[in-house]
């Protein structure tokens, strides 16, 4: 067997046991550069003390009805609003055939009157204007994107602009009547 | 048989071959890494230049990463540090990988020098070839040096402050060199960061340095364990596969050791004070930097002077450089030197000694003499190695007489299966 072999090396036209050797070799290489390379990969995911930081716990007693504040959470802003009636009735009144994202204001909210969602633009990342009572609402009464032109509503769905989907609603609870926890 | 020495890698893929015709990036790298003609002989002391390219890839690939992770500030270093160490993805495996790699750097290069002082690889027509090598040596040092500081421990600080003093030995500008290096009246925050910038820039440099000591020695080839050069196609054969798989085997051995010191034992090589944050106000008790300069470390203690140990431990490298000239044997490799390979075994022996000496406290006694003394020893018989004994040899030492041709050696003279081969018309020497 080892004569077949060895003439093999020297003769053969097809496969031959150095063809053999090379591609197995080639292939342990791989992996095994694979395997080097990945820790140095997965060394640029968001480390320990990042995703340690990861949820934000916020007083919501002081937010009067129609007044919003903004606070930071994974290093992005999330929008929380005391929503007045008018805004609520808005939000819930609206044909969801109409919208461009189709979602309805309860499958937003956890309760009408609080609205908690990331207020970075779905388009390509700007923060909206409508946090402020002076800013510019856009045509929908809640908030619009100065960098691309795109209109969300009062429950924070987009309705016109090139922005293809909803302002995201974040994982929160509510720990109690007044405290919740995002993140 | 035959075909063995012909290049056998023919561009097949028409695209590629149009692109290579105007950009022969291909044919380069066959050039260089498949077809490259080696002598027939090279033994495993000559895997230590492709571990030694091996290792700048991986000090650049774990480098780059760490970077990111990294703060040069003195408020921060530290602690970004070990966050790296305990907050970071696999970040304690790519700083060990880094640390331990340095070192396993130094190991490799350091018997890459001395396999060129066996075997007189540094000789005719390869003086520019080993000179390059030596500005490698030395821009390694300089990289190192300023990755030890970036963790700003106490050995970082402490070893930046010393070796930065070495220059205010410089008569009259020395201090305003040493303000100039250190951006201000200490090492601090300007220090740091302009080490970082430079500890990131060097290796970089040390690449396009490796780049033209390959360049030099694809010139005129490698050299050999017999040192005589090859003569025609009968002393050589292809560097693919022959030397890829051989070269392939060493880097599995040296993978082996390096992964069982970096998972076993990572800090071995390091000095724990290096764990302790920067304190400017406080000397550690015993100065000593990594392993790979004790020897040098050991001749600028040696000499009582500031000025002229400095200058003896700049030597102690620069006597390298002008070593191609110093050496006037004709016979390139110690296995046809008989008294010179003895001396340089006793100079690898020196060596070891010296960095023992750098190792200890110059005031501690060792067989009966001071550290101090036996560094005194040591640092007089390097310099009197290369400077009295290489240059006197030459003249003196009756070289044996090296085989005709590397084939004949390999081959054999006269055994049945090699006749077809010493057959050949081979010019004599």
């Amino acid at each position: 067997m080892a004569d077949a072999m060895h003439g093999a090396d020297h003769h053969g036209d097809g496969e031959t046991r150095r063809d053999f050797l090379m591609m197995t070799t080639a292939a342990m290489g791989a992996v095994a550069v694979g395997a080097a390379v990945w820790p140095l990969i997965d060394s640029l995911n968001p480390a320990a003390d990042a995703l340690a930081v990861s949820s934000t716990e916020l007083d919501i007693s002081h937010i009067a009805v129609g007044q919003a504040i903004t606070v930071m959470w994974r290093g992005a802003p999330v929008f929380v609003r005391h929503r007045t009636e008018k805004e609520i009735k808005e939000a819930q009144d609206v044909a969801l055939g109409d919208l461009p994202d189709p979602q309805a204001d309860k499958d937003r909210v956890k309760k009408p009157e609080w609205l908690v969602m990331v207020g970075v633009c779905t388009h390509l990342g700007c923060i909206p204007l409508g946090q402020k009572v002076t800013d510019k609402k856009g045509d929908f009464d809640g908030w619009f994107c100065p960098c691309h032109g795109s209109h969300y509503d009062s429950s924070g769905r987009i309705r016109k602009g090139p922005a293809p989907n909803n302002l995201a609603v974040p994982p929160y609870d509510f720990v109690s009547d007044t405290l919740i926890k995002i993140g | 048989m035959a075909d063995q020495n012909t290049p056998h890698t023919e561009i097949t893929n028409p695209l590629l071959k149009w692109v290579d015709d105007r950009l022969p990036l291909v044919t380069m790298m066959n050039h260089a890494t498949v077809d490259y003609p080696c002598p027939r002989n090279l033994n495993y002391w000559w895997n230590f230049g492709s571990l030694a390219g091996f290792c700048l890839v991986l000090m650049i690939a774990t480098g780059l990463v760490l970077a990111m992770h990294y703060t040069p500030h003195v408020d921060m270093a530290f602690a970004s540090v070990e966050r790296i160490m305990r907050d970071v993805n696999f970040g304690w495996a790519i700083r060990f990988v880094h640390m331990n790699g340095a070192s396993f750097f130094f190991i490799v290069v350091y018997i890459h020098i001395f396999r060129g002082l066996y075997y007189g690889s540094y000789k005719s027509p390869r003086e520019i070839l080993w000179i390059l090598g030596v500005v490698i040596l030395l821009l390694m040092m300089a990289t190192a040096f300023m990755g030890y500081v970036l963790p700003w421990g106490q050995m970082s600080f402490w070893g930046a402050k010393v070796i930065t003093n070495l220059f205010s030995a410089i008569p009259l500008v020395g201090e305003s060199v040493v303000t100039w290096l250190w951006g201000g009246f200490s090492v601090d925050n300007p220090t740091l960061n302009r080490f970082f910038a430079l500890h990131f820039l060097l290796p970089f440099v040390i690449f396009g340095v490796v780049f033209l000591h390959v360049v030099a020695l694809h010139k005129n080839g490698s050299s050999n364990p017999l040192g005589i050069d090859m003569k025609g196609p009968q002393d050589s054969i292809p560097f693919h596969p022959y030397y890829t798989v051989k070269d392939y085997l060493g880097l599995g051995a040296f993978l082996t050791i390096f992964a069982a010191v970096v998972f076993f034992a990572p800090d071995y090589m390091g000095h724990p004070d290096n764990y302790i944050e920067a304190n400017p106000l406080q000397t550690p008790p015993h100065i000593v930097p990594e392993w790979y300069f004790l020897p040098f470390y050991a001749i600028l203690r040696a000499v009582p002077d500031k000025l002229f140990g400095v200058l003896a431990m700049f030597a102690a490298i620069a006597v390298l450089f002008i070593l191609p000239w110093l050496d006037r044997s004709p016979v390139r490799s110690a296995t046809f030197r008989p008294v010179y390979k003895w001396f340089f075994w006793v100079l690898g022996v020196d060596c070891i000694l010296l960095g023992w000496c750098g190792a200890n406290a110059p005031d501690d006694v060792w067989m009966g003499m001071q550290f101090v003394v036996w560094s005194r020893i040591a640092t007089v018989y390097y310099f009197v190695h290369f400077l009295v004994i290489i240059p006197y040899l030459g003249l003196f030492e009756r070289p044996k007489q090296p085989p005709a041709s590397i084939a004949e050696a390999v081959l054999g003279g006269g055994s049945g299966a090699a006749a077809a081969a010493t057959a050949k018309p081979m010019e004599k020497a």
